[in-house]
Order: C-alpha cells, then sequence, then structure tokens
C-alpha cells in the first residue's frame, strides 16, 4: 500500500496530514489497492468500465486493470448477484455495484434467498465472499427509484453483513474490509456524500467495520445516526452545544452485527438516546437500535428511545425531499423532546 | 460464433419406443464407440434410481420424510447427461436431480438431508463438485453463469486450481416451469454476452406441478436458445442413447470454445410433483398411460437383451443392488440425526457476529434452566 494519496491537485498541507479526498476518490483507491493485491477480486456492474460508473466511483480502474477484471454487465440486477455468487463459489471475491438503491430490487431475491444463505444451507461447506456496494439514501434531487433507503429489509436477513461509511478516511478501510470479508457484505455508500472530502490515511487502519464509534463525546442526550446523516447530527450537535446542551454522537456503522453495546454505553452515560436515519421509522432499524438500548438501559434513560426519520410513504417527489428527509432542526426538535421526559420515571 | 438454427422440433431420438436402434446421420457417431461396460452403467444407474426414488416415495409415505420429489420417468434424461460429462464439470441441479446426485455418488444419507429436513444440504458441494440442491428455481442457473465465469477468467490469468481442466464445461440444470422465471432469461444474456461455457439442460417434463408446458412456453424450449444467439436441440429425453449423444455432442463444441449450448430433453414427470402433489387433479389418466408406456428402462433394456449386452445373470444382479440401496436408504432415514441448532447458529457467518453469538449464548442458558429444575430440555 502506498502512503501517497492518488490525488491530482490537492496540495498536501503538512506531511504528517494527509491530503483531504473525496469519499468517492477513497472508495475508488480500496477498490484499486484491492484488485492489486488479489487476482482473484474482481468487480461487475452496470457502466463501470468506460464511464466508470454513473458516480465514477470506478474511474479508469478498468483501463487499469482490463475488462476481465472490472466487467461491465448487463443491464440485470438479480444476474449481476447471482454471477457474483457462482464466482464466489468458485474462489472468487467479487464487488458488485448496484447502481442505485432502488434497483437492488430486481437482486432481492439473490441477495436474501440465495447468498444470504450457501454458508447455511451447505454447512458451511462453501463461502460467498461477495461484497455489493449499494449507493444509497437521498438529498440528490433525482427522480423516484434514487434515493431509496433499503437496509431494514437487509438487517432482517441473517447471513448478511451491512456497513454504513460516513466519511473518506472510513469509506476506504471499510471497504476494504468487506472486501477481505469471508462472509458476504452490502456496504451502503452514502451517495449524497460522495464528494465529502476529508483525510484518509492509508497507514492507519480505521477501527474495525463492524463497531460503532463514538465521534463526538457529550454529556446530556446521546445522538445515534449512519451513513449520510452523521454530518448532519455532528452539526447538529454543534447547534445543540451553542444552546447549552452537550450532545454524544455515535456513529452506528454496522446495521449488521449491530454494536449495541456501544451505543448502549454512551445512552447509559447520557441517560437519552436519539436514533436518526433516512429510511422511515415504521418498521425502520432505528427501532431495533431502540428495543435493544431500552432492554441494556432500562435504569439508566430518562426518556424512552426516540426515533427520527423519514415518513411512511414511498420517498417523495425529490422537489419534497427538503420536507422529508431529517435535518438539522428536526433532530434538534427530536433532541428537545427528549428532555421533556425529565424526572417523569422517577429514576 | 456457432452454427445457429432453430432447433427441429422432433426430439432426436435414437432407440424407438420398441428398442430399435435407429441410425441418425449426426448423433449415431456419438454412441458408436461405447463399449459394453459403459452401455451396462447407463442401464444400471437408471434401475438404482428408479428403486431408491420408489423407496423414497414410500419412506415419505411411512413418515420419515417431510417430502419427497419424485424423479420417476426422467431416469434416461438424468443419466444420459450426466455421463457423458466429466467428474470434473460442475452441476448445478433443481431439486429433481437424484439420479445425477447418485451418479456422482453422493450417498443415500447425504441426498436425504433435506427430504428428512435434517439439514438444508447433506453433501458438501465441492467435494462432488455438485451444487446444493436450489428449490427457489432458475436461482441455479445465475449461479452456474458466474461459475463459468470463473472458469474463463481463471484460465485467462493462468489460475486454475489443481486438479481443474482448461475446457471444463458446467451444466445448469432446469425444467420447463423454472424456464420461466427471470434469473433463466439473465442467465442465458449472460452466457451468450460473455460466451460462457456452459449446458443449459433442460428437463421438459411437461407439468410445472399442475401447470402445463404450453403455458410455460408456446414454442419448443430449445428454440428460445436462438433468441439468445446459440444453438439448441430437442432430444428424446426417454431416449438414454440419444441423451447421451446429443449432451456429448454439445459439450465437444462447448470444449472447443463455441460457448453456450442448450439441451431441452423431452420427458415426462410419470410421479407427482412432490408427494404433496395429487397430480390426477390436473392431468389425464391418457396422458399417463402414453407415457408410461415410453418408459426409458423398458426401452433401454429391449435394446440392451435383444444385442445381448445384458442377460439375466446382469440384471439380476442390478436389481439385488438396488435392492440393497434401498435398504440402505432406509437405515439411512431412520438413524439420521438432525443437525443441531448450535451448528445452524454456527454457520449463519463464516466469522463471529455479535447479535448471533448473542442469541445462541442465550439459548443455552435458557435451556440449562430447564435441566436444573430437573427437566431434561429437548435437543
Amino acid at each position: 500500500m502506498s502512503a501517497e494519496p492518488a490525488v491530482q491537485a490537492e496540495p498536501k498541507e503538512a506531511v504528517t496530514t494527509p491530503a483531504p479526498m473525496p469519499l468517492a476518490k477513497a472508495i475508488n483507491r480500496a477498490l484499486a489497492d484491492e484488485l492489486a493485491a488479489d487476482v482473484k477480486t474482481l468487480l461487475i456492474g452496470e457502466d463501470i468500465g468506460a464511464l466508470g460508473g454513473v458516480f465514477r466511483v470506478t474511474d479508469k480502474l478498468q483501463a487499469q486493470f482490463g475488462p476481465d477484471r472490472v466487467i461491465d454487465s448487463p443491464l440485470a440486477e438479480s444476474g449481476i448477484i447471482g454471477a457474483c455468487i457462482g464466482l464466489a463459489m468458485r474462489g472468487y471475491r467479487p464487488v458488485a455495484e448496484i447502481q442505485f438503491d432502488g434497483f437492488v430490487f430486481p437482486a432481492f431475491n439473490q441477495i436474501t434467498t440465495q447468498l444470504a444463505k450457501v454458508h447455511n444451507r451447505t454447512d458451511g461447506a462453501v463461502t460467498v465472499p461477495v461484497t455489493i456496494r449499494l449507493p444509497y439514501g437521498g438529498h440528490i434531487g433525482s427522480i423516484e427509484h434514487h434515493s431509496e433507503s433499503p437496509e431494514a429489509l437487509f438487517a432482517h436477513t441473517a447471513g448478511l453483513r451491512i456497513i454504513a461509511p460516513s466519511s473518506p478516511h472510513d469509506a476506504y478501510w471499510m471497504t476494504r474490509q468487506a472486501i477481505n470479508s469471508v462472509d458476504p457484505v452490502i456496504v451502503l455508500e452514502p451517495k449524497r456524500r460522495y464528494w465529502l472530502k476529508g483525510p484518509v490515511d492509508f497507514d492507519t487502519p480505521a477501527p474495525d467495520a463492524f463497531t460503532a464509534q463514538v465521534l463526538r463525546e457529550g454529556t446530556d442526550v446521546t445522538l445515534a445516526t449512519y451513513g449520510p446523516l452523521v454530518p448532519v447530527a455532528l452539526a447538529a450537535a454543534e447547534v445543540a452545544a451553542d444552546q447549552g446542551r452537550s450532545v454524544e454522537v455515535v456513529d452506528v456503522r454496522s446495521i449488521s452485527p449491530l454494536d449495541d453495546e456501544t451505543i448502549a454505553r454512551s445512552a447509559a452515560k447520557t441517560q437519552r438516546l436519539v436514533v436518526a436515519h433516512e429510511a422511515p421509522t415504521f418498521g425502520g432499524f432505528g427501532a431495533e437500535i431502540a428495543a435493544r438500548v431500552s432492554e441494556r438501559a432500562y435504569h439508566r434513560l430518562q426518556a424512552p428511545v426516540l426515533r427520527v426519520g423519514g415518513f411512511h410513504m414511498p420517498y417523495p417527489p425529490s422537489g419534497q425531499e427538503h420536507r422529508y428527509l431529517p435535518d438539522i432542526d428536526r433532530m434538534l426538535e427530536a433532541l428537545e423532546r427528549s428532555f421533556v421526559y425529565e424526572n417523569a420515571g422517577g429514576h | 460464433m456457432s452454427d445457429i438454427r432453430l432447433a427441429d422440433p422432433t426430439p432426436v431420438q435414437l432407440l424407438a419406443e420398441d428398442g430399435t436402434l435407429t441410425e441418425h446421420p449426426i448423433f449415431s457417431k456419438y454412441i458408436e464407440d461405447l463399449d459394453e461396460e459403459i452401455l451396462r452403467e447407463l442401464y444400471r444407474h437408471m434401475v438404482l434410481e428408479r428403486r431408491f426414488d420408489t423407496e423414497a416415495t414410500s419412506l415419505q409415505r411411512q413418515g420419515l420424510l417431510a417430502l419427497w420429489v419424485p424423479a420417476l420417468g426422467q431416469e434416461a434424461a438424468q443419466i444420459g447427461a450426466i455421463a457423458a460429462l466429466e467428474p470434473t464439470d460442475r452441476v448445478f441441479p433443481t431439486y429433481r436431480e437424484h439420479a445425477m446426485a447418485l451418479y456422482r455418488g453422493i450417498t443415500p444419507e447425504e441426498l436425504m438431508g433435506t427430504f428428512r429436513a435434517t439439514r438444508h444440504t447433506g453433501w458438501d458441494p465441492h467435494a462432488y463438485n455438485f451444487n446444493a440442491y436450489s428449490v427457489v428455481l432458475a436461482s441455479q442457473v445465475m449461479h452456474a453463469a458466474g461459475w463459468g465465469m470463473g472458469i474463463k477468467q481463471d484460465v485467462a490469468t493462468g489460475t486454475l486450481a489443481e486438479g481443474r481442466p482448461e475446457n471444463e464445461l458446467v451444466l445448469a440444470c432446469l425444467g420447463d416451469g423454472a424456464t420461466s422465471q427471470g434469473d433463466a432469461h439473465e442467465s442465458m444474456v449472460f452466457a451468450s454476452s460473455y460466451e460462457l461455457p456452459m449446458l443449459y439442460f433442460i428437463q421438459n417434463n411437461h407439468w410445472a406441478i399442475s401447470v402445463p408446458q404450453e403455458t410455460q412456453s408456446r414454442v419448443p424450449l430449445a428454440h428460445r436458445a436462438a433468441g439468445y444467439g446459440f444453438e439448441g436441440l430437442r432430444v428424446d429425453g426417454n431416449d438414454v442413447l440419444a441423451t447421451f449423444a446429443v449432451t456429448r455432442y454439445m459439450a465437444e463444441q462447448i470444449r472447443s470454445g463455441s460457448g453456450p449450448k442448450l439441451v431441452e430433453a423431452v420427458t415426462y414427470r410419470i410421479g407427482a410433483h412432490t408427494t404433496a402433489d395429487d397430480p390426477t387433479k390436473y392431468r389425464s389418466k391418457e396422458e399417463l398411460e402414453v407415457w408410461k408406456s415410453r418408459d426409458p428402462i423398458a426401452r433401454y433394456r429391449a435394446w440392451l437383451e435383444s444385442t445381448s449386452v445384458i442377460d439375466a445373470a446382469f440384471t439380476d444382479k442390478v436389481d439385488q443392488e438396488a435392492a440393497e440401496l434401498a435398504k440402505q436408504l432406509r437405515k439411512a432415514v431412520h438413524t439420521m440425526e438432525p443437525v443441531q441448532l448450535e451448528r445452524v447458529f454456527d454457520t449463519v457467518y463464516a466469522e463471529p457476529h455479535r447479535q448471533v453469538e448473542m442469541e445462541k449464548a442465550w439459548l443455552k442458558d435458557y435451556e440449562a434452566g430447564f435441566a436444573e429444575e430437573g427437566q431434561v430440555a429437548d435437543k
């Protein structure tokens, strides 16, 4: 691995501080490094070759590694995942790109009834180390089926690992860890953050992809979220601080497995927890976090775990997504609401 | 690109229904060099499968199997195809390829795990080059395409695993019903676009549970291949020699780099779809009788006897072996133990997963609680 980030026009601030790099470029580097490290690693997806993917995440990789290792697939998502399963059975580490979250559903059968179950239904005889890169989430002003957050549908499927990086550094390292996992991993890529710049330290691995991390310490209330809402949560915590509330921000990072211990420890400390995600709250993954933290930290909580998320509707026309998606104000409202319960429980 | 033509809708046949060997301008030569030993083996495997299958249905009726999926009537199609391939060729089966599974050496106990519901798959797919049965139909032919992509990539990069030949092919099994699934289409698109070394083997047994083949396709299924740009042929799936010859011909072409091929073996499901099915509700007795008269084993046996390849001593010996196999199956089914839930926990993931580990530990504590109270936990 090179210590030199492949950023063309970014001047280095200092020798010890890595230059900031867009999140999409960090994933590109992770893919390039894995392709270089193992001839059995392949990329496959729609338009990932000459075009470099619709978000350019695979930019120039086909030119570098050839069309047999960076494979433009037919327009068939079920086929992409099914082919990855067969390749993985034969010893490959395929990395599939699903172009948009809304297009993962044609592959839902292959992911949930096949990919997730191969290891289990063969009593461990067959492993399928497939990585599925899934650009997800809204706030990009797109048309329908381009802004979905389907994580709960996959979290409910045993056999899958699901992670959601929120920064370029995490995106680089978590992508590499996903590819090296023996289990199938869905990487939820926060598409509205593809252009978010941040330092990537190629010498210092990020914490284990399957753990949650406290990004900002606080004492009054915990705000847990993942993926594209992490920067929103950090901004909300900043505003809250100005208003005298000390907010601890936890980046959940891994949906499955869920590091509920880290979240519960934080909630037990601050005694309040708000969970935020873009997906609808009804039947959403926030409910799973809420239930687990309630069980683990019941006697420490001063308020029920509150959720901030999308509404129980299909993702709306993006002209209205600013009212649908959780933003700083919606997070602040929930944080404040958690204080209404103060002493109500008589703890 | 190979010769693309619409298949003659008349299935290729070498053995007439009365057991007379006929001449075929292309395919006769693909069985001419078969020695008597191989000819006897084809017979033997078909008889073994039929006895095995009949015993399994009885065991299900006795409550010893959760379900059985009979392959009665399809013995020639399955044995003809698998015998024409190499042991290194990977098979991606549906859930009815019992004759192929037994041919590859999968044991009765391994095969019955699924049907006694003691485990999902009883064999190691890598050990037999024979994948786990597929229940969600047509998903397996997409995996077969991926496997085929792997073959090509292994060869291109010089990374073939030890023991794997350069000219390996994949057998992608389908039934007439499964051809309607989207994955069947996507698989054939992949196979065609990447020129994969795949043989699609469709056993058209005329019925997808209660729905006739006409509801799946208005044209011979072999004709679909032309739409994808590769060759498809119909063969009499109740003629083991024709199925062998056509499969061998297709395999030769695939191994020489001509890309995918398709064989539609026209056969008939003599039994029910599964033991949970009642075929008298949807198909006529007359139709069944017609197909019973085309019995693949009787036809082949008549020819073998007429040519003195087999005699009574041989058929007696095979019947005896079949009875032994049935006995072995019966015994296995009585002694099979279900995989323990602990093992199910341990194989959900290949690497540790926090929630799975916690639930496994919880269950252990919970059940230990019963033991402490003097009750024996039902494990």
